[in-house]
């Protein structure tokens, strides 16, 4: 009981929206009229039904949202855009007063709600470290005490007098986060932070919130970035429609999540099978380790491909799969016949085969597969484009907190070294060489 | 420990220790507006010394040699304008700079915790830094006219201390009403304009007092800046002006009143800045 640091108990925020796509703000203009209009009523028809507001509806962000964070845990929240894990925050960071429900918080709770808040382009480097600090909750001293910190892991003392509009995107986001990793409160929110900057900066950001959730802060980190969330953090809450739909541990709550949200996703897909000369491909599966369908793939696990098809019992057939990804490009070629020697079945029938490939290291990203079969040598027979797609949610090789992802533009695949790799002096290699040399 | 409670209509009783808990932020961002100001424009000072400068020059040829309006206690007609010019400039810029100022803060608002207060009132106090370099030009003035000032200069800060009254309260209000109606920013220029000439700036207030009677000068009195006008006035003229205690009275009551206004809207209205923002 005592070490909880965050309690919230049956947190509601409810919206007005208003139908039209106007403005948010209203119009005083507007708002005498309106009132014009009631007084004149009321003087003349007696009391009639006030529908002014008629078009607005009430809108529930959350709704009863309970859970606990313990001191020194790092939380995960995530859910799909609209789920409610802004509103959490916003009411967390004390921004927006939540309608219904409480939380309390102990200890002193700083929230990073987006990175550089303030910056003035005018001001230089070291007036909007001062700047900066101040709005996230800082004192003055404070920012004074860690100023050669902060400067230091922004690496950008040459520039310090110069007005941040002249920096670079980079310099300028490296500046303003390195201002809010040196808040050291009790308590961090923390949301999509992460989401900005290159993925060199990204892998800084990552290494930075791990010293903090290790030095015993309490920690609520909410992102889209599955592989940042799963290296982070222990616990997770996923949100869906402002309830909480899940709460555990990381692992089990990704997986949920993704489960849930390809749920939604998946029924959009259209079949486009027709049938070739001698063959028809009549489906083809993304397996998952149970035998079941999968529309995700975890890089470093078996990928397996379940097709089904029907031959009229023809010779020499081979059947091929192609590995595109998110811009169609092709990928990788699987061939029963040129890399395996094997040929379709020559006994007419349905038949069904599991394609059993070694892991692949994939980026996150869309992925989809084209399936045919073939005349070995001559031509396609029955190729069916897009036949299976699938996602890759995250990508992080030998669990390291980066994400790599298909859209960085370095490639769909990671090449992995055998670790470790070993580092030999050169001088040391010279003289092997010369020794060997010498040898013979 | 620090324990915070978070609930619908909680933030009501911690609202002053958070402000003054905040005042490093009410400072900082009040230097930001006048550093940043400084560097843009390239004029820099001399654009907080042109605008009143020029107005009172226009004053003094309007009221002063066209209309003929008399000084009051023979001071020099310059000086009397310039004396009322440095609180009505600077109410006015109060104005029209805290109106605008959470929505020129939105980000600010939308990302970030602090009592939304310290906006509009860091806002007031990037004004009177202006007020402040104004005050070398009423030096300059009353060296050049060999007007020196009395005991009564000692006086100024109570005045002054009343003009930031007076401008915060409407500030506030204005504020308030132009987060929830954007169309407001259309009026707040005007009431600005219209003050300008409504209140006793370009003319002495005796000239309504003696053309129109003491209880009309009392009603007069009702906007707050008579009182303020006056007072500063009395205070650095010097000389035989006489200072009207019941007018400024009204005028204290009235700021006090309306910064009771102002802060009530605003509060009521604060918590759903960042929803509307």
């Amino acid at each position: 009981m005592s070490d909880v640091a965050i309690r919230v108990e049956g947190l509601g925020k409810r919206y007005h929206i208003r139908h039209e796509t106007g403005p948010r703000y209203r119009s005083l203009r507007e708002d005498l009229t309106a009132s014009v209009r009631k007084l004149l009523r009321h003087g003349g028809a007696g009391p009639t039904e006030d529908k002014v507001i008629g078009n607005e509806e009430d809108f529930w962000a959350l709704r009863e949202v309970s859970f606990e964070v313990n001191q020194g845990e790092v939380l995960g929240i995530i859910g799909r855009n609209g789920a409610g894990k802004s509103t959490l925050l916003k009411i967390l960071s004390r921004i927006t007063e939540p309608t219904e429900g409480r939380v309390r918080i102990r200890g002193r709770a700083a929230s990073l709600l987006e990175v550089g808040t303030g910056f003035h382009p005018e001001l230089t480097g070291r007036e909007n470290i001062y700047l900066n600090g101040v709005i996230l909750g800082m004192t003055r001293a404070h920012v004074r005490r860690r100023f050669d910190e902060i400067v230091e892991f922004a690496d950008v003392k040459r520039f310090l007098d110069t007005p941040v509009k002249h920096f670079s995107s980079g310099m300028y986001v490296r500046l303003a986060f390195a201002v809010a990793a040196h808040l050291d409160p009790e308590i961090l929110v923390v949301d999509e932070v992460l989401a900005v900057g290159d993925a060199e900066f990204q892998r800084k950001c990552l290494g930075k919130m791990h010293d903090v959730g290790k030095s015993g802060r309490t920690v609520l980190f909410v992102s889209h970035n599955m592989a940042a969330v799963k290296s982070l953090t222990t616990r997770s809450l996923v949100l869906d429609g402002g309830r909480v739909s899940f709460v555990g541990p990381t692992g089990p709550a990704i997986e949920f999540y993704l489960h849930e949200a390809l749920r939604l996703g998946a029924d959009t897909r259209a079949e486009r099978f027709g049938r070739g000369l001698h063959t028809s491909i009549c489906s083809v599966r993304l397996l998952d380790g149970a035998g079941g369908t999968a529309h995700i793939y975890k890089p470093g696990e078996h990928l397996r491909l379940e097709v089904t098809f029907e031959t009229d019992g023809q010779s020499g057939l081979s059947m091929e799969a192609l590995m595109l990804d998110a811009s169609r490009s092709n990928l990788a070629l699987a061939s029963l016949y040129q890399f395996h020697g094997q040929t379709l079945p020559t006994v007419a029938g349905t038949y069904v085969c599991i394609l059993d490939f070694a892991p692949v290291w994939l980026a996150a990203g869309q992925y989809s597969f084209d399936v045919t079969t073939s005349e070995i040598n001559a031509n396609w027979d029955h190729y069916v484009q897009t036949a299976v797609e699938f996602t890759v949610p995250f990508s992080n090789p030998e669990d390291r907190a980066w994400n790599f992802m298909q859209s960085y533009g370095y490639g769909a695949l990671a090449l992995l070294c055998r670790e470790p790799t070993v580092m030999t002096p050169v001088a040391d290699v010279r003289s092997n060489r010369e020794n060997k040399q010498l040898d013979p | 420990m620090h324990e915070l409670l978070i609930e619908a209509g909680r933030s009501e009783r911690r609202y002053w220790r958070d402000l003054w808990r905040y005042r490093e932020l009410l400072y900082i961002l009040a230097w930001r507006d006048i550093s940043v100001r400084y560097k843009q424009t390239v004029m820099g000072v001399a654009w907080a010394l042109i605008q009143p400068l020029a107005q009172m020059i226009v004053m003094v040829i309007v009221f002063g040699k066209v209309a003929k309006l008399p000084s009051e206690g023979g001071a020099p007609y310059a000086l009397m304008v310039f004396a009322a010019m440095l609180p009505w400039q600077f109410f006015a810029t109060s104005l029209s700079s805290a109106s605008s100022s959470l929505v020129a803060n939105a980000n600010l608002v939308a990302k970030v915790y602090f009592p939304r207060m310290v906006i509009p009132i860091a806002a007031v106090v990037t004004s009177f830094v202006d007020f402040l370099v104004a005050f070398l030009i009423l030096a300059a003035l009353m060296l050049w006219y060999g007007h020196p000032p009395t005991w009564r200069l000692a006086t100024l800060p109570l005045f002054v201390a009343l003009a930031f009254l007076a401008a915060i309260g409407p500030g506030l209000l204005i504020t308030a009403l132009n987060v929830k109606y954007r169309d407001f920013r259309y009026v707040v220029p005007f009431l600005v304009q219209f003050g300008l000439y409504v209140s006793p700036v370009g003319f002495s207030s005796t000239v309504i007092h003696d053309a129109f009677g003491e209880t009309a000068y009392l009603l007069y009195a009702a906007n707050p800046m008579v009182g303020v006008i006056d007072g500063f006035r009395w205070a650095i003229l010097g000389g035989d002006i006489g200072l009207h205690t019941g007018v400024v009275a009204i005028s204290i009551l009235l700021s006090v009143g309306l910064l009771a206004l102002g802060i009530w809207y605003f509060r009521r209205v604060e918590r759903t800045f960042a929803d509307v923002i």
